[in-house]
Parts: structure tokens; C-alpha cells; sequence
């Protein structure tokens, strides 16, 4: 396991924190190593166009793969929201890359743009439409009817929420932690 | 089948007026021997049919009812009456019609529209339940009924533990037919239909390979079973199974490929479909595989090329086949259900034998599910919950497939066949009729989370991908193969071999989820706007400015012009997941609808506008010449398409006089309209160039159209309308004909002595084209490099806004303030 004395210390405050058990936190830590070149932190991530930090450590890493856990069925109604907008609140983040609160359409059009990359055929051009095209759906969800005047900024996190009320992310946000044999994937 | 045609043909042979005239000519005869066979037939399905419009008639009883209960009541009605008749049970469903004629439409409309994401996220699940769980439902059933027999329980009866454990296995199984009958009233939430109606499809090589075995031992005889014989059951399961499945994906593989090379056939394209799904079927049957499988798979694997390949008419008339042959199938195997129950020559009571079958079945059902259940929620990552299992078990339904294997039992072998035939009537009614009536009110009671029919939302399409992705990406860094990763590779391998074979070349590059929606929601707006044009007698409508926002677009078809409007011919549903037989866009009203339709027609003021793919796709309205074998339009079509542009024109000048009335003041707002009409008029390129290089032109075109905009009034169009226009009017267009120079736009005339060559004849919303044109708003900002684009401000969006982009610091100031109409919907 890890290199420090106080490992288990470690591991308990870490599944505090995360709510990982401490199985599953030592198989990710193996992930880890494996990840890092056994090293304690993972370099060479893709610098975002802020300067996002370029290294992460174990415990970033757990933090991340922990927004990723199953909602547990014990909790009760408010826990579920909470985790919820925490879900939410990390995919917000992902989509705006400036972190300013709010995704505004140029980081909507570079969401598309990348997701449809994987499409050879689709030119950028289609990908532009289709962001806009979405953005102008979601002010709409999140404004309805606007003033001539009125300026569209961005999507705050509220109407992120509100885009996102309908589908029950609990069930798709998740991965299942059970069998995790790493096979030695080399990518 | 009939089996009273002798007498009937004995009957009614004599021809008429040929008494007392030996060797005469007959001027008139009646030669019914000569079409008995088909006219039964046709008058059957005749009958079937028209009691569906009977049943139909009375909408409360058809919301309590589930129809099935009701086509088994009238088939009753009508054996009875053909019995006081005739005293003989001329109609019975036969085997042989039920599994090669009525059996194959509806496992084919099952698998060509099973949801495949659903199917294969929950397979696992389907799987187990539909092979552990029939096997333990056999089993245990068997077991039981002969311990009840050994009890003595039963009286005297010639069987034996084999009989049992046949019996067992032709009334385990869970009954696709039954299934889909009631639960596509009940609308329960789709992973529960899908676990339910897959378990019922892949059930059937489980089932095919239990009777076979069972059958065959039983004409073995008891005692002359080995160990050998019980190890090559357990292998032909395998066989049959894997045998069926590849059977079927090999004609689906067929299929595509045919598919792609019908570019020139487009008439029989939707033939191909229903012939290679057939011929996997009567394949598989010969082989002695799962016939059930092997068409399932077919439909489930061809579904995307065969979508992709095939014209938008061939997929409408293909959807429209299927669904009228699989409800035509259902309404027969029902009906013909209740007639063949009444047949007193088999009728064979046994009142420990029927009872306990039916809380045999029942109680073991729900013992298996929950058992299964509690396994699979250790794995699964929805659960299901208890309710879900109670809605699994009560939806087991047994149907025509028993019946028609306990009929195709041989007599001879198995000497108590009359009581197993009266059994499984008994059975299948009970299921049907009870637990068909009662499992809408249990649903209700349990609350059990049902489906929401949706329109689908650009914003849910793209993040769900981005989802995927997400996943796919955590599952890879956490080392995991997960479901998503698995679909991930998948997708890929898809991408990179199975497509480029299968698919037509220009369907490969249209062919993208996000796309669709994109085409949907254009083409939805498309209809809703001519719609509305019908509605108000014309296309030529325009909000006045106070008014009201909110969208008042009835999409119910009104009965008089329902037939003979376009709006209704376009109203069709590309791409809904449609889980029902009955209904082919069914759509609950939800509020989402009101919701999106607000949205879509904000998005209709920015209209994308995809390139038309070369000639293809284009619908056509207009009648053409009856012919087999072409679609081309004719000399008449050239005539339609001036008196058409002649109303057109009348009809918007009679429109432009009232509207100019209104907005003297707005001089800005035509200034505006006429740029924007421009470059909506530029931007749809006859050619099928990207404007990439030029953006340029069209700003100094633009540039030049403000200062060379007088006061004089441009006609106070919305250019939606005359989009709409020129979108009605280039579809009576003769698309072969390649020609840039456009149509005659009538509005534009009289007026703009612009560069007419780039007059759109495209629809400005018409897809799936190969790409989308950038929509003006977009284009606005191609000058300025990627680099530089600031974070655009003003995003206006209203119904009155019009081009809502404006640079923060671009050199044309346009004043905000005075903003045009527009037909915001």
C-alpha cells in the first residue's frame, strides 16, 4: 500500500472524506501506482486553456472517481439531493472550463465540438449549429420567454439544474465499484 | 384452417340456372369450392378487424379492457355460433398457420423496434430470467403437478413424471404475443417492459428445447431414457440457442447489405425487409433452431443499417407494414384463441389438474422472480425494487404459443393430450383475461413508475453523450470493463468495419444520434409552422406585435383536413421508440410538451439549414402518375408548380397589404428583415459547398445592404414564411434536375434585384443532409478567427429578437432597439 507510516490513518481519513471502503480504496490506489508509474502524482495531463493543475495526487484522484460512487440506498431523501448536486456540481465544472459559474457558449460549442470529434464526418460547422442550437434550448428552458433586451449570459448552475430535472443522473452518473479486476489495461 | 370446407363446398357447388339445362352455357355460376380457401381467410381477418373497430367504438370499456380479453370473448361468441351451426369446430388455430404465418409479424415488429441500448443494458438480467427462470418454472411445475398425481390427488389419468415435465415446459414459458398485448396498454416504465417482453422472446429456445426433449422422451418411453440423451438435451439448448441467434444475424447482416445497393429500387425496398426476416425464420425452422430468436436477432441487428440505408418513404411504409401485420396477427391468434375453445370434443375436466396448474404457475413465478431478483440486485446498478418484482411476476403471461404447442402434441404418445389441451384453454384465458384486466388497476395502486413519453431534447441528447464518454473515460481509468466501455468499443468497431460495409456511404456520415435530434427538432418545427400556416388559411401569418407568445399549435389532426394537408403527411414520427402495436406515434400529452414546443419554435427562428442530400429525401406532395416502378414527376407537375407559385404570390399580397399597414415606424426592423433574408438566402449553396470562403462576400453584401437600404418598404415578410415558401415551392420542384438557378421565389420579386442565383431551392430545414449549414447567427462570427472570438454577450432571445449575435465590439452597430416581427411561434 502507500508509502506513508500512518497508512491506515490515511485510508480512514480518506474514506471519510470520499466514502470509499477501504477495499476499494486500496484497489484504486493500485490503479493509481499503475496510472502513475508509481510515482505520487500523475503528470503530464492535458493542460486545460486556465492552466489546470497539471498533476494529481491520490488524493484528488479519489476525490474525483468518488463522484462516481452508486447513491446509496440507505440515505434518505435530502442526502440523495445533496449527492445529487454534487454529481452536478462536478459535471458543471466540466463543461465550464473557465470556472467562472458559468458556461457560456463558447465552452458549450468546445463540449460539442469535442464530443463530436469522434465523428469524422461531422464538420465543425455542424457542431457549431448544434451548440447553439442547444444553448438557445436551455435559455429558454432556464428564461422562457425573453425581452428583446434581455441578454442570455451563460447557464448558471441553476439552470444547469434545471436542464438536468427531469433525468435521474443518480442512476447514470455511476459506475460500478464491485469487480474491479484491474486488468493490466495498456492503453 | 378450416376443417368443414367439404362441407361447405358440398353445399353450395350447384351453379345457378344450369337445372333442366344439360351442357348448356352457364351465363352466371356460383363457384364457391373454387374460392373457398382464401375467401374464408379474408373474411376471418375481415371479421377480426372490424370487431377492432367495434371495440374501438366504446372508449371506456377499451381503457378497462385489455383488447386481447375482448377478441377472446368474441372468438368465443363465434365458435359458438359456428358449433349450434354446423356442430362441428370448423376453426381452430392451427400450429402450422400460427407458427409460419401469424407467430413471425410480431417477434419481427418486436425485434426491428426493440429499443437496442435498453435490450443490451439489461441483458444479463433478461437472460437469466428467461433462461434460469424458465427452467426452474418447468421444473418445478412439473415436479409438482406429478406429486400432486402420485398423491392421487388427480384420479386416474395415464401419464407419467415425463408427461408432467412436458407439460411443465410448454406452459412455463412467459408468451411474447400475450405480453405485448397487455403490458402496451399498462405502460409501465421501459426497463421493466424490457425485461419482461425480452425474458418472453428469448424464452422460446428454452422452451423449443424442453419440449423437443420431452417429447422425444416421451415416445422413447419412460424407462428407455439415458444419461447420454439427458446430456444432448443440455447441448442442443446450447445448439439451439446460439444456432437461432446466428441465424438471425446473419440474414440481418444480409439485409443491410442488400439495403445499401437499393438505391434504384426504392419501390421494393421495404420487400427486402419482410422477405430476408422471413426467410431467418423458416431458416432457423428448418434447422430445427429457435425460429423465435433467429428473427428477433435479425430485426435487432439490422435495424440501424437498414434505418440508415433505406429512404425516408420505404422506412414509413416498412414501419407501417409491420405494425398492421403484427396487429393483424395479434387480432387473429386471439380471436381464433376463443373460437378453437369451443370444441367439446376436447374438452376434458380434471378439477385438481387445472387448479392447482394455475397456482402452480403463479406461486412458482413469483418465487423464481424473487429469487432471481435477489441476485441480479446484487449486480445491477438499478435496482428492482419490490414493486418492480410484483409487476414481473404478475406480467407473466401464457399465450397462443402454449396453446399451439399443446395442440401439436401427438395424441398417440401422449395419451392424456385432451387434458392438457383443456388445461393450457384454461390457462391462457385465465392469464389473459384476469391478470390482463387486473394489472392496469395494480400498477395504478402500486404506483409503479411509468413511462414518460418525451420529446427529445437537443440538451438531453448531448450531454447523455457526454455521459457516455465520461463513463467510458472513468471506467478506463479505474480499470474496469464496464458496460460503457464495452459499448464504447463496440461503437468503435461499428464505426470502423460493420458500417462502412453496411451502410450507404451517405449514410454513414449523417448518421449520428445527436444529428437526428437536431433533424428531428427541425423538422418538427417545420411541421408545426406549416401547420399553423394551415390553420389560418394561409401561409402568410404573422403575430401581431402585441400578442400573445405562447404557442397555440394543435397537433391533434382535425378530422376535415386531416387527410389533404401536408402538416398531417409530415407529421410523422422519425425516430420515437415505439414499444406499442397499436399505436404508431403515441405520445403522451406531458408538460414537457408545452414546454418544448416553446422551445422548438424558438429554434425555428434560427432555422439550420442541412444540405439536402442529392435529390433523395425530398418528400414529395404533389401527386404523380401512377407508375410501379419510377416516383418521376411529369409535365402535369410543371403546370401544378406555376399555378402553385401564382396562388403563393396572390396570397401574400393580399397578406403584404395588410401587414405593411402595421409597422410604418419599423424601418429598422426591414432593414434588418431584408439582411437576414439574405443571408438565409445565401446561405443554403445549390452546390453543396460549405461557405467556408465565404463569409466575407456576405458581410460586404450585407454592408452594402445597409447603405444602400432607401425607406421604401421591403415587403414585411418574415423570411420563415418565405422560407416556408420556398420550401413548398422547390418541394413540387423537379429535384433531378440539378439546376442552381432556384425557383421563382415570389416574394423576393418584385422587389430585391439581388443575386437570384443563389436563391435557396433548398427547404431551409430540410434534412439529413450531410451537413448543416451554419445558421446566419453562426456565420456571423466566421470572420473573426477562433482565436480572438470573444465571449459573445448578447444573446438575445425572444420572440421578437431577431439576429442575436452582435459582437461586443463588432464594427457594425446594428441598434438594438428597434427589432423587426417575426411569426415567432
Amino acid at each position: 500500500m502507500g508509502a506513508a507510516h500512518s497508512a491506515s490513518e490515511e485510508v480512514r481519513e480518506l474514506e471519510g472524506k470520499t466514502g470509499f471502503s477501504s477495499d476499494q480504496i486500496e484497489q484504486l490506489h493500485r490503479r493509481f501506482k499503475q496510472l502513475s508509474g508509481d510515482q505520487p502524482t500523475i503528470r503530464n495531463l492535458r493542460k486545460g486553456p486556465s492552466g489546470l493543475a497539471d498533476e494529481i495526487n491520490f488524493e484528488d484522484f479519489l476525490t474525483i472517481m468518488s463522484y462516481f460512487r452508486p447513491i446509496d440506498t440507505t440515505m434518505d431523501e435530502e442526502q440523495v439531493e445533496l449527492s445529487r448536486k454534487e454529481k452536478l456540481r462536478f459535471l458543471f465544472h466540466m463543461y465550464d472550463s473557465d470556472s467562472d459559474g458559468r458556461i457560456t457558449l463558447e465552452e458549450y460549442r468546445n463540449v460539442v465540438e469535442e464530443l463530436l470529434s469522434g465523428n469524422p464526418h461531422i464538420e465543425k460547422e455542424s457542431a457549431r449549429s448544434i451548440a447553439d442550437g442547444a444553448m438557445m434550448e436551455a435559455a429558454s428552458v432556464c428564461m422562457g420567454q425573453m425581452e428583446p433586451d434581455q441578454v442570455y449570459e451563460g447557464i448558471t448552475f441553476e439552470d444547469f439544474l434545471k436542464i438536468w430535472q427531469g433525468i435521474d443522473i443518480e442512476t447514470k452518473m455511476h459506475v460500478r465499484f464491485l469487480n474491479m479486476e484491474t486488468m493490466a489495461l495498456c492503453h | 384452417s378450416c376443417h368443414s370446407c367439404e362441407l361447405k363446398g358440398g353445399i353450395g357447388a350447384k351453379p345457378l340456372g344450369s337445372r333442366g339445362r344439360d351442357g348448356g352455357f352457364q351465363v352466371v355460376t356460383f363457384k364457391w369450392a373454387h374460392v373457398q380457401d382464401p375467401y374464408v381467410i379474408a373474411l376471418w381477418i375481415l371479421v377480426a378487424s372490424l370487431a377492432k373497430i367495434g371495440f374501438h367504438l366504446s372508449h371506456k370499456v377499451t381503457s378497462v379492457v385489455p383488447e386481447s380479453a375482448l377478441l377472446i370473448v368474441l372468438g368465443l361468441v363465434l365458435g359458438g355460433i359456428v358449433w349450434a351451426a354446423d356442430h362441428i369446430a370448423s376453426f381452430t388455430l392451427t400450429p402450422t398457420v400460427f407458427f409460419f404465418y401469424l407467430l413471425p409479424p410480431i417477434v419481427l415488429d418486436a425485434g426491428y423496434f426493440m429499443p437496442n441500448r435498453l435490450f443490451f443494458g439489461n441483458l444479463g438480467t433478461i437472460l437469466l430470467y428467461a433462461v434460469v427462470g424458465t427452467v426452474w418454472n418447468a421444473a418445478t411445475t412439473g415436479l409438482s403437478l406429478y406429486g400432486v398425481f402420485l398423491s392421487g390427488l388427480m384420479g386416474d389419468l395415464q401419464i407419467g413424471l415425463l408427461d408432467f415435465l412436458l407439460f411443465g415446459s410448454l406452459i412455463a414459458a412467459v408468451d411474447p404475443v400475450a405480453v405485448l398485448a397487455v403490458f402496451e396498454e399498462v405502460h409501465v416504465n421501459e426497463v421493466l417492459f424490457i425485461i419482461v417482453f425480452g425474458e418472453s422472446l428469448l424464452n422460446d429456445a428454452v422452451t423449443v428445447v424442453l419440449y423437443n426433449v420431452f417429447e422425444s422422451f416421451v415416445a422413447l418411453g419412460g424407462d428407455n431414457v439415458t444419461g447420454v440423451d439427458c446430456v444432448k438435451g443440455i447441448v442442443s439448448f446450447f445448439v439451439v440457442s446460439l444456432g437461432g441467434t446466428l441465424v438471425g444475424v446473419v440474414f440481418a447482416f444480409l439485409l443491410s447489405l442488400v439495403t445499401r445497393f437499393t438505391k434504384h429500387v426504392r419501390i421494393i425496398e421495404p420487400g427486402f425487409v419482410f422477405i430476408i426476416s422471413y426467410l431467418s425464420y423458416l431458416t432457423s425452422e428448418m434447422l430445427s433452431l429457435s425460429a423465435i430468436l433467429a428473427i428477433t436477432f435479425c430485426g435487432i441487428c439490422c435495424q440501424k443499417y437498414v434505418k440508415a440505408n433505406i429512404s425516408e418513404q420505404s422506412a414509413t411504409t416498412v414501419r407501417y407494414t409491420m405494425k398492421m401485420l403484427a396487429s393483424s396477427a395479434e387480432t387473429i391468434i386471439f380471436m381464433f384463441l376463443g373460437i378453437s375453445a369451443v370444441n367439446p370434443f376436447i374438452w376434458t375436466w380434471n378439477t385438481a389438474f387445472v387448479l392447482l396448474t394455475l397456482v402452480f404457475i403463479s406461486v412458482y413465478r413469483a418465487i423464481g422472480v424473487v429469487l432471481q431478483t435477489w441476485l441480479l440486485n446484487r449486480y445491477r446498478m438499478v435496482q428492482l425494487e419490490p414493486i418492480d418484482q410484483v409487476v414481473l411476476s404478475y406480467g407473466g403471461l401464457r399465450g397462443a404459443v402454449a396453446f399451439a404447442l399443446v395442440v401439436l402434441l401427438d395424441g398417440d404418445k401422449v395419451k392424456e393430450k385432451n387434458l392438457f389441451v383443456s388445461t393450457t384453454i384454461i390457462v391462457v384465458f385465465f392469464t389473459v383475461i384476469f391478470q390482463g384486466l387486473t394489472i392496469k388497476p395494480l400498477v395504478q395502486w402500486l404506483k409503479v413508475k411509468r413511462s414518460e413519453h418525451r420529446e427529445p431534447r437537443l440538451n438531453e441528447k448531448l450531454h447523455g453523450r457526454a455521459f457516455d464518454h465520461i463513463l467510458s473515460a472513468i471506467e478506463d481509468i479505474s480499470g474496469q470493463i464496464g458496460h460503457n466501455y464495452l459499448r464504447d468499443k463496440w461503437s468503435h468497431f461499428d464505426r470502423k468495419f460493420l458500417s462502412r460495409v453496411l451502410m450507404r456511404r451517405s449514410a454513414q456520415k449523417s448518421r449520428d444520434r445527436i444529428l437526428n435530434v437536431f433533424h428531428e427538432l427541425n423538422l418538427k418545427d417545420a411541421i408545426s409552422y406549416v401547420a399553423e400556416g394551415e390553420r389560418r388559411g394561409s401561409l402568410a401569418f404573422i403575430r401581431s406585435p402585441s400578442t400573445d407568445n405562447v404557442v397555440n399549435v394543435d397537433f391533434t389532426p382535425r378530422s376535415s383536413t386531416v387527410e389533404a394537408s401536408v402538416s398531417y403527411l409530415l407529421r410523422e414520427n422519425v425516430s420515437a421508440v415505439c414499444l406499442d402495436m397499436q399505436s404508431l406515434e403515441q405520445r403522451r400529452r406531458s408538460i414537457r410538451d408545452a414546454e418544448d414546443m416553446v422551445t422548438h419554435h424558438t429554434l425555428q427562428q434560427y432555422l439550420y439549414k442541412p444540405r439536402q442530400e442529392e435529390g433523395e429525401n425530398v418528400r414529395r406532395w404533389y401527386k404523380h402518375l401512377y407508375s410501379r416502378h419510377e416516383l418521376t414527376p411529369t409535365e402535369d407537375e410543371k403546370q401544378d408548380r406555376e399555378i402553385f407559385h401564382r396562388t403563393m404570390r396572390k396570397r401574400l399580397e393580399s397578406f403584404k397589404s395588410t401587414k405593411l399597414g402595421l409597422n410604418q415606424n419599423k424601418k429598422a426592423a426591414k432593414m434588418y428583415k431584408r439582411e437576414r433574408a439574405q443571408k438565409r438566402r445565401n446561405s443554403s449553396i445549390p452546390n453543396g459547398k460549405l461557405p467556408m470562403e465565404s463569409p466575407a462576400q456576405n458581410f460586404t453584401i450585407k454592408e452594402k445592404d445597409l447603405e444602400l437600404s432607401d425607406t421604401e418598404e421591403p415587403p414585411n415578410y418574415d423570411e420563415e414564411m418565405s422560407g416556408g415558401i420556398e420550401f413548398l415551392a422547390s418541394v413540387t420542384k423537379d429535384t433531378a434536375s440539378d439546376s442552381p438557378a432556384g425557383i421563382d421565389n415570389p416574394v423576393f420579386s418584385p422587389d430585391e434585384a439581388l443575386d437570384r442565383s443563389l436563391l435557396a431551392r433548398l427547404p431551409p430545414w430540410l434534412s439529413p443532409g450531410e451537413m448543416v449549414v451554419p445558421s446566419q447567427r453562426a456565420r456571423t462570427q466566421i470572420p473573426y478567427s477562433p482565436g480572438t472570438f470573444r465571449r459573445l454577450m448578447p444573446f438575445r432571445l425572444s420572440s421578437k429578437s431577431v439576429d442575436s449575435f452582435l459582437q461586443a465590439d463588432g464594427p457594425e452597430e446594428r441598434p438594438p432597439a428597434a427589432l423587426p416581427e417575426s411569426t415567432h411561434m
